[in-house]
């Protein structure tokens, strides 16, 4: 066996999970490697050329804020930018950019190339090594070996990939790309339970045959917006995208040929996501509405390729070309590539331990679409956690593990970890019943001093972090002790800058709850510090929503309080006879970390949860 | 339902339900004194947080609405650690019947207690290390027990009627939500935008069905518990006057409920603390009023209904034909035959009656000169002690959970309509929706957060 290198950690595959964990893990300081089957694929987008959305881009916010690269990256190469939800509450605002693909790779490749302590090759892994349920290497297609201590495996839609273009179907990755075939087989003989998903994506079209002139623009926001809380970027050329729609025209070829769809003759098997349905599914299952949004979309700026959003499918290339051309715009439309979907491995999640890695075996992690999740941004978020802490084993440190109440990416591994999925994962602001505090503005706020603590924060971001901390912490007290009488001269005052009189007196800090008060006018009034943008809006959102804000946070400490009585891992189900069956069952193969996580488990009661209790309780005195 | 703290105050009836010259209410948790002190006055005016651990106190207790006394008690004060549970525990002993108990425990939840789960005082002396190890098995049986009685009782308990009332409810509800939640998650992918006005109207319409319903269950008075009980007899027996009679007797607590079926009326009467309902009480005042005939088809349809039948028959005629159809009804049920109109001469056959009726009790009575009233409570007496006719714990605690739940998810949907009113964003608007939604589903034991999910994808055409 020949050893071609030793390293603390191995990440196979450098998509948005991969390099995030591979960066995480060599910036603490572990000497990483991270294996991609095609180097000039590093970051690939091969769906939608955008990031982020409600609660996507919150999970960018929160990666950035933890120490992670994509918003950095996002920042550099995106190439339009809009504010989502304006009109809604500060929780569910959210940053969507429009990525320019290929800029976005290369300085992701380059990201990774320049970092210390990484070191990114071409590889196709075919075994993971492990002895006593212990990770110990990987060997490659070509029988070298790299030992390491941990793996993180971000093999996204390349475990045994397979690719559906209506009748024809072929084995491989995304964009014409390998899969890995003999991975999965690996994965078995160690016990890993595989699960098999599908996913899709449209056909990208030439812009020159386009007629943009029949649809509707859709610009970027003239403020300019920025994921990370690093970046500075004052000023960015955006390009637009375009709207335009299907219509019956386009409906009636489908229904035409729907025989023809891969889903329905069976050839596909995996379990596609309710959220990206193809364009045939669409029709099928809402055939009331006569028309179907789509969004022209540039996949960068280098390039002719534009990206039909909404018009996901699998439909053979003959019904590709005629219901495209049906569409408003695409009269003359001519197919670069077309749209295809694809099939592929990967584990369930109810394996995994909130930390990502698997329970059985000792240093194996798994992060991404690998987990059955989906999207760029939800990969992101589990490769960096899987990263940090691959790395905190090798360190001997505890892992970092988020909870539901502190981030979108707790939520999201909770869910994946403690309710599994039976289809590709997306998250959604839904989905978070803490909505209110997990806010995209405040991320910094929750994370970045964990992301400190676990050694992934430079000194940069920290004092940058610190200096808003404590800014928006003074000015809050100065507001809150700064209190005005209802006097003749102060209602003047108010009512000369169109505010309303004052009736009692109260602190400069309830006035700034009222309508159409903001810091900006009592800064005038009542010479108050300037503070920034990011500032003057943490002061403003935590004195309007304090009502809501403090709701939430008493239904937080409620839940802590389960949250924090933790289930020690050698706990025996079986000895408790009081639980039910089903809740024993489920206990046992999800072998939740606390309380709280063992109530989420479906079919575990609150009855079970005391029985629970007591037996802990029990087996504590006995200890003593 | 999971949230359930291991740490806030709980509440609970701790005496049998039955005959019984005192009834407690056990309150236990850190908060327990000040909570009780909000409805307890003492003689001496003296609030219990200021006296000292293991006093009896007495005093009053006033209902939190109407500032009426409910019943006069005595508190027993046992501070932390020295309880059965090592928390503060007030023990409020007061008149027995179920009445004033629920009354007393639906002011309590008001306050902020939470109804104690099955066996949850025990489960709480022992993580409090007030009972020793080798009881702990004995704690967990008590809770696996009690929960699965009383969640075949619940599940029993619920009427067709009252759980598709809350499932419409529910159902409106998640139609908003889920609306409002695909708007805010998926702002670009063209939902229909959502009309406010709608929404509140919605939601009035919800509040105001929680209303009618809180309206027959409210103010310690339950809804769905008591002995479903028919009066039967042809016109002109004296059904009207024994309603009267027992309605009329001081310790009865009368009530109009609207019933089951919306046709019908129910009145509550409290018969040394064994809750009668009796059933279609319009009816029985119409047919003696108008002196309709009585179809022997609608005794059938009452007979079916009740779980005690008070069949009445003028002992001053003979009988007939109507007479022995009644009779034939009665047949392998509880029913107690009343011969009516004792101060007149008897022309009844009454072994005729015990012949075709051998289970059942026969009691003279004259409902004119109220003879016989103490006889017949004390056979249905009998009858519900020793025979076990119905009403048991779990349906009670069903009931005052049901109508607590309800207050609550009607203190969400007010702070809703109080949100749009003040044009706060939606994505607010909806925590307090969903809170509701989710309080709703714990009277059904439907509450799990993936309906909405699921529900946003099946409802839009979402998806890039």
């Amino acid at each position: 066996m020949f050893i071609a290198g030793s390293y603390d950690i191995v990440v196979i595959g450098a998509g948005h999970a991969g390099v995030e964990a591979g960066l995480a893990a060599a910036r603490i300081g572990c000497k990483t490697l991270l294996a991609t089957l095609n180097l000039d694929n590093i970051a690939l987008m091969p769906c939608n050329p955008s990031v982020g959305g409600p609660a996507k881009g919150h999970l960018v916010r929160e990666v950035d804020a933890l120490g992670g690269q994509m918003g950095i990256n996002a920042d550099k190469t995106c190439i339009q930018y809009r504010m989502l939800n304006t009109s809604k509450g500060p929780a569910v605002q959210a940053l969507r950019a429009q990525a320019d693909k290929k800029v976005y790779q290369l300085l992701m490749k380059q990201t990774c190339e320049n970092q210390e302590n990484l070191d990114v090759k071409q590889l196709l892994i075919e075994k993971i090594l492990t002895q006593d349920n212990a990770v110990t290497g990987v060997q490659v297609e070509t029988g070298e070996v790299y030992t390491c201590h941990c793996i993180v495996l971000a093999s996204g839609t390349y475990l045994r990939g397979r690719v559906i273009i209506g009748e024809k179907t072929y084995e491989g990755g995304p964009v014409g790309q390998r899969a890995a075939m003999e991975l999965s087989k690996s994965l078995k003989k160690n016990g890993v339970k595989l699960m098999r998903f599908k996913t899709g994506t449209p056909a990208r079209v030439d812009k020159r045959t386009l007629d943009f002139s029949k649809m509707q623009i859709q610009n970027g926001d003239d403020e300019t917006h920025n994921f990370s809380f690093m970046s500075d970027i004052s000023t960015r050329e955006q390009v637009p995208c375009w709207l335009t729609y299907t219509n019956e025209k386009t409906h009636k070829i489908l229904r035409d040929n729907i025989d023809r769809a891969p889903m329905a003759n069976g050839i596909i098997e995996g379990v596609g996501p309710r959220y990206c349905p193809s364009i045939e599914t669409k029709i099928i299952r809402f055939p009331d509405k006569d028309k179907h949004q789509l969004f022209i979309e540039p996949e960068g700026v280098h390039t002719n390729e534009m990206y039909v959003q909404g018009m996901s499918t699998s439909m053979p290339i003959d019904v590709q070309f005629e219901f495209l051309k049906t569409i408003s715009g695409l009269e003359n439309v001519e197919i670069m590539r077309p749209g295809y979907a694809i099939e592929y491995d990967c584990l369930d999640p109810l394996q995994l331990q909130p930390s990502l890695e698997h329970k059985n075996i000792n240093g194996f992690f798994s992060a991404g679409q690998s987990n059955g999740t989906s999207g760029y941004e939800e990969a992101a978020a589990q490769g960096l956690i899987a990263g940090i802490n691959a790395a905190m084993k090798i360190k001997g440190r505890p892992p970092l593990i988020l909870k539901r109440s502190e981030a979108y990416i707790g939520v999201l591994i909770d869910d994946l970890v403690t309710k599994g999925t039976e289809e590709p994962y997306r998250m959604m602001t839904s989905r978070a019943e803490y909505r209110l505090i997990l806010r995209q503005d405040n991320a910094d706020m929750r994370l970045t001093e964990k992301g400190r603590q676990v050694g992934l924060v430079d000194d940069e971001r920290y004092a940058v972090y610190t200096k808003k901390r404590d800014k928006i912490n003074e000015i809050s007290k100065l507001l809150k002790a700064k209190k005005i009488n209802p006097s003749g001269e102060i209602n003047k005052v108010l009512q000369e800058n169109g505010l309303d009189e004052i009736h009692t007196s109260l602190t400069l800090y309830d006035l700034l709850k009222r309508k159409n008060v903001d810091y900006g006018r009592l800064q005038n009034i009542f010479n108050l510090p300037v503070v920034n943008i990011a500032v003057k809006k943490q002061v403003e959102i935590n004195a309007v929503y304090e009502g809501y804000i403090n709701k939430q946070q008493e239904q937080i400490e409620r839940m802590e309080k389960l949250e924090n009585k933790k289930i020690p891992a050698d706990i025996d189900y079986k000895q408790i006879d009081n639980l039910r069956d089903e809740a024993r069952e489920k206990l046992l193969q999800i072998r939740p970390v606390s309380l709280g996580q063992a109530g989420r488990i479906s079919g575990v009661s609150p009855a079970d949860i005391s029985i629970l209790l007591i037996y802990l309780e029990q087996r504590t005195r006995r200890s003593e | 339902m999971l949230n359930k703290e291991i740490n806030d105050t709980i509440a609970a009836i701790a005496t049998p339900p039955g005959e019984g010259g005192i009834g407690i209410i056990r309150v236990s948790g850190k908060n327990s004194i000040n909570i009780v002190d909000k409805i307890f006055v003492a003689g001496d005016k003296r609030a219990l947080s200021e006296r000292h651990s293991h006093r009896a106190i007495y005093g009053k207790i006033y209902d939190l609405h109407d500032k009426k006394v409910i019943d006069e008690v005595i508190c027993l004060l046992m501070r932390e650690p020295h309880s059965y549970t090592k928390e503060n525990i007030v023990e409020v002993q007061c008149h027995g019947g179920m009445v004033v108990l629920r009354n007393i425990l639906a002011n309590l939840l008001e306050n902020g207690v939470r109804l104690a789960e099955p066996g949850e005082f025990t489960k709480r002396a022992f993580l409090n290390g007030r009972i020793d190890l080798a009881q702990a098995q004995a704690v967990m049986d008590i809770i696996r027990a009690k929960t699965e009685a009383s969640l075949k009782m619940a599940s029993g308990h619920l009427s067709g009627y009252f759980s598709s009332q809350i499932n419409q409810m529910r159902e409106l509800l998640l139609d908003v939500i889920v609306h409002y939640e695909a708007v805010i998650d998926f702002p670009e992918e063209g939902v229909d935008e959502i009309d406010n006005i709608q929404v509140m109207e919605k939601i009035g319409e919800v509040r105001s069905k929680i209303g009618n319903m809180l309206a027959s269950a409210n103010t310690g008075r339950i809804l769905r518990d008591g002995i479903v009980t028919a009066i039967v007899g042809k016109p002109n027996v004296g059904k009207s006057s024994l309603l009267n009679l027992l309605l009329r007797d001081e310790r009865a607590i009368v009530t109009d409920v609207p019933g089951t079926t919306r046709d019908s009326i129910e009145e509550y009467a409290d018969i040394d603390g064994i809750p009668l309902r009796i059933i279609d009480t319009a009816g029985i005042r119409q047919t003696e009023d108008r002196i309709e005939k009585i179809g022997v088809d609608k005794s059938l349809t009452y007979i079916k209904k009740a779980g005690l039948i008070l069949a009445l028959f003028d002992a001053s005629r003979k009988l007939d034909t109507d007479d022995q159809k009644i009779m034939a009804l009665l047949k392998n049920k509880n029913a107690v035959i009343v011969l009516n109109k004792s101060d007149l001469p008897q022309a009844f056959d009454e072994n005729c009656m015990k012949i075709n009726c051998p289970d059942s009790k026969i009691i003279h009575m004259s409902t004119v000169e109220q003879d016989g009233l103490t006889e017949l409570i004390q056979i249905i007496k009998k009858m519900v002690y020793n025979d076990n006719i119905v009403s048991n714990e779990g349906e009670f605690v069903n009931d005052v959970r049901q109508a607590d739940a309800l207050k609550k998810a009607d203190s969400h949907l007010s702070d809703a309509l109080k949100g749009l009113d003040n044009d706060i964003p939606e994505d607010l608007v909806v925590i307090d929706l969903r809170s509701a939604w989710e309080k709703l589903g714990d009277i059904t034991g439907d509450t799990v957060n993936e309906d909405i999910i699921n529900e946003i994808f099946s409802r839009f055409c979402i998806g890039k």
